[in-house]
């Protein structure tokens, strides 16, 4: 069983100059890996990095969030940071054609990271497209621990699996599904989950990539008692908590219901306190929801 | 000649040892701030709206990235003013930064019960009233936009608040005159005037061609509304020459905060500018102090309207 509810205590971000020191394919996805001074040190597996975009002036007023895939500490700059970014956006593009040597400003380590068992229990980590980024610390730690890791990457088609060679390295076992069927097994993570939860008798299942996903992982592990522990990704506005925008319904350790930051208090969450199907809306009994039509409307 | 520029700011009955707050709901009660800089050097900090119940806010998505700006419609998520007084103002008195409470209601009783809610507590350098909310009573028309429903509010918050606490009427740049708002809420009793609140803005999705946020509209903020804020500062400073005036709207940058000193704000919030650079508070506060010792200016208060002298009048 999971041993807290949480992982260890905020030590509190800090914002850092970095310097790019590559970019690199992989599949549809870049890796940006980037020097940031004490960062390293300080992130544990879940926590997420807040970069500006655009550089000065710019008309992108907002950081982009993003997992932290991996850190090096022995590094010869004072520790480096690895990210995987989906260039989609002005922003993720912006970022992805930095030249090595260029400053890029971050903020990190965010947000609550995946919190581990106490005891030896074998787990289940699962990665959707490159939600699977945090995925590979969490195993290299969760091994540390003795813990079995299956490892399961999903995505819609091949080029958008992230850390295939990787994951056969440090998993126990690899298992990967593709909606189309080009690599793995065709079909959708939850498919192969119980074979996997029945064959290795997992005990928490760690989860990172679309709500639909992250929904389904928590379903399977309630019906069998187990944990499960799922990084989300909601619009972040400033990513330290100040903002509000990032808010999703969680029930609290008093059974209450509260639109509750996903910067700050999560962005991982236990499976059973997340209100999936009314992820996008206030549900009724929430903490403060409005109670008429016309209680509702405000800026 | 000395370039220690003496950056103390009045506001009513109040100084403060610098110029530069933070802006409700860009700042939450401080403490994570705290984390980025030294939230007791600042001016104060402006916490965000607070309402009598516990308010769960709007669905999400709550805000979208504009051109230099960004929308948001958060509505005013908070935990109700009994929680707010027994955790976030407690931690800002112990932690001894200068606080000023905004406060939110869908009536003018609603302001009232906050007023006075709020009389006896301590730690508490001014009040904010943030009528840019709609009123349950009045079909959901914000207070700000109709000089009656404004004058109401800010009669009954003056009526249960000390006199030693100022109180500030926060406006809304969504409205023809607001020169004449502002003469509304100084004759209710406000003692200073905030400017701007966000103003209303859309954005239409246009992969799922729906509006981008689930409130449909948000407001609007950022450096894309400085030009509107600035413009507003400079018609109430000239209307009211000797109300003060607690200027913001897309400050990001020291000389931005000028712009607002020099049309007539005695003090500036920095708000959006938070989210990219979580200790633009204090980095504006140096910087603003740069400029105004690179101008010749020995204080923060010469230099308060400056921007109004007359043709060939100078330093
Ligand atoms: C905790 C967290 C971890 C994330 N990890 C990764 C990661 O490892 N790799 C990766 O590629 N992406 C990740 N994302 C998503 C990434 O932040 C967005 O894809 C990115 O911000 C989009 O920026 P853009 O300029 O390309 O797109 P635009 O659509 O132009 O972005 C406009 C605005 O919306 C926000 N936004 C848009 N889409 C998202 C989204 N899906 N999630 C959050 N904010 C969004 C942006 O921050 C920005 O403010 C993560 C998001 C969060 C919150
Ligand atoms: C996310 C967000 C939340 C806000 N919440 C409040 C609020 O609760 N009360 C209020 O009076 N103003 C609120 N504002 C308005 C700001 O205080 C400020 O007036 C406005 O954003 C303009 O300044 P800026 O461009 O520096 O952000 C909010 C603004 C933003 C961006
Ligand atoms: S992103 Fe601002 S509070 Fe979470």
């Amino acid at each position: 069983m999971a041993s807290k509810r949480f992982g260890k205590p905020d030590a509190g971000p800090i914002q850092v100059r970095g310097e790019v020191l590559a970019v690199r394919r992989s599949g549809d996805y870049y890796v940006l890996v980037f020097a940031a001074p004490g960062v390293a040190e300080a992130t544990a597996p879940g926590n997420f990095v807040a970069i500006a975009v655009g550089g000065q002036p710019t008309a992108m007023l907002l950081r982009r969030c993003f997992s932290i895939h991996r850190v090096d500490t022995a590094g010869a700059l004072g520790g480096t940071v690895e990210i995987v970014v989906d260039a989609h956006g002005p922003g993720t593009k912006w970022l992805v054609e930095r030249a090595v040597g260029d400053p890029i400003d971050v903020i990190a380590p965010l947000g609550r990271p995946f919190s581990l068992p106490k005891d030896p229990v074998p787990c289940v980590l699962v990665g959707g497209g490159y939600g699977s980024a945090p995925l590979f610390m969490l195993a290299d730690r969760l091994r540390e621990r003795g813990c079995r890791v299956d490892l399961v990457l999903g995505a819609a088609t091949e080029s958008r699996l992230f850390g295939v060679v990787d994951g056969r390295r440090r998993a126990s076992s690899l298992t990967i599904t593709t909606d189309d069927g080009s690599l793995g097994t065709k079909g959708r993570v939850t498919d192969v989950l119980d074979r996997l939860l029945d064959d290795h008798g997992g005990q928490v299942i760690y989860g990172c990539g679309p709500m639909g996903m992250l929904a389904g992982l928590a379903k399977v592990a309630q019906e069998r008692g187990i944990v499960s522990q799922c990084a989300v990704e909601e619009a972040m506005a400033c990513g330290v908590g100040v903002c509000m925008t990032c808010v999703l319904p969680v029930i609290g350790s008093d059974g209450v219901t509260r639109m509750t930051r996903s910067c700050t208090d999560g962005p991982v969450f236990f499976g059973d306190q997340v209100r999936w199907d009314s992820v996008g809306t206030v549900p009724s009994d929430c903490l403060g929801a409005p109670v008429s039509a016309t209680g509702g409307a405000q800026r | 000649m000395s370039n220690v520029v003496d950056m103390r700011a009045n506001l009513a009955s109040v100084t403060l040892p610098s110029p530069v707050l933070t802006a409700s709901g860009c700042a939450a009660a401080g403490r994570e701030l705290d984390k980025f800089f030294d939230v007791t050097a600042i001016g104060a900090v402006v916490t965000k709206s607070i309402m009598v119940q516990p308010r769960s806010g709007r669905p999400t998505p709550r805000m979208a990235e504009t051109p230099a700006g960004m929308l948001n419609s958060i509505g005013l998520q908070g935990p109700g003013i009994e929680e707010f007084i027994s955790k976030d103002l407690r931690w800002l008195r112990e932690r001894g930064a200068r606080t000023v409470v905004s406060i939110a209601g869908g009536s003018v009783n609603e302001f009232a019960e906050l007023a006075n809610r709020l009389r006896h507590e301590e730690g508490i350098a001014a009040l904010e009233v943030n009528i840019s909310c709609p009123n349950v009573e009045s079909r959901g028309q914000v207070f700000a936009c109709d000089p009656r429903a404004a004058s109401s509010v800010i009669h009954a918050v003056r009526r249960h608040t000390g006199a030693q606490t100022p109180i500030f009427a926060k406006l809304s740049p969504d409205v023809t005159d607001i020169a004449d708002i502002a003469q509304a809420c100084v004759s209710a009793g406000a003692d200073g005037l905030s400017m701007i609140n966000t103003t209303l803005g859309m954005v239409i999705n246009t992969d799922t061609m729906r509006p981008a946020l689930a409130g449909i509209t948000g407001g609007l903020s950022g450096p894309a509304i400085r030009p509107m804020a600035v413009r507003c500062v400079w018609q109430v400073r000239k209307a009211l020459p000797d109300v003060p005036i607690l200027g913001m709207g897309g400050i990001a940058n020291g000389l931005d905060a000028l712009q607002f000193i020099l049309a007539g704000a005695n003090a500036v919030s920095v708000g959006t500018a938070t989210f990219n650079d979580p200790s633009a508070p204090w980095r504006i506060h140096n910087e603003l102090a740069a400029a105004l010792a690179d101008r010749g200016f020995r204080s923060l208060a010469d230099a308060v309207g400056h921007a109004h002298r007359e043709e060939g009048v100078n330093l």
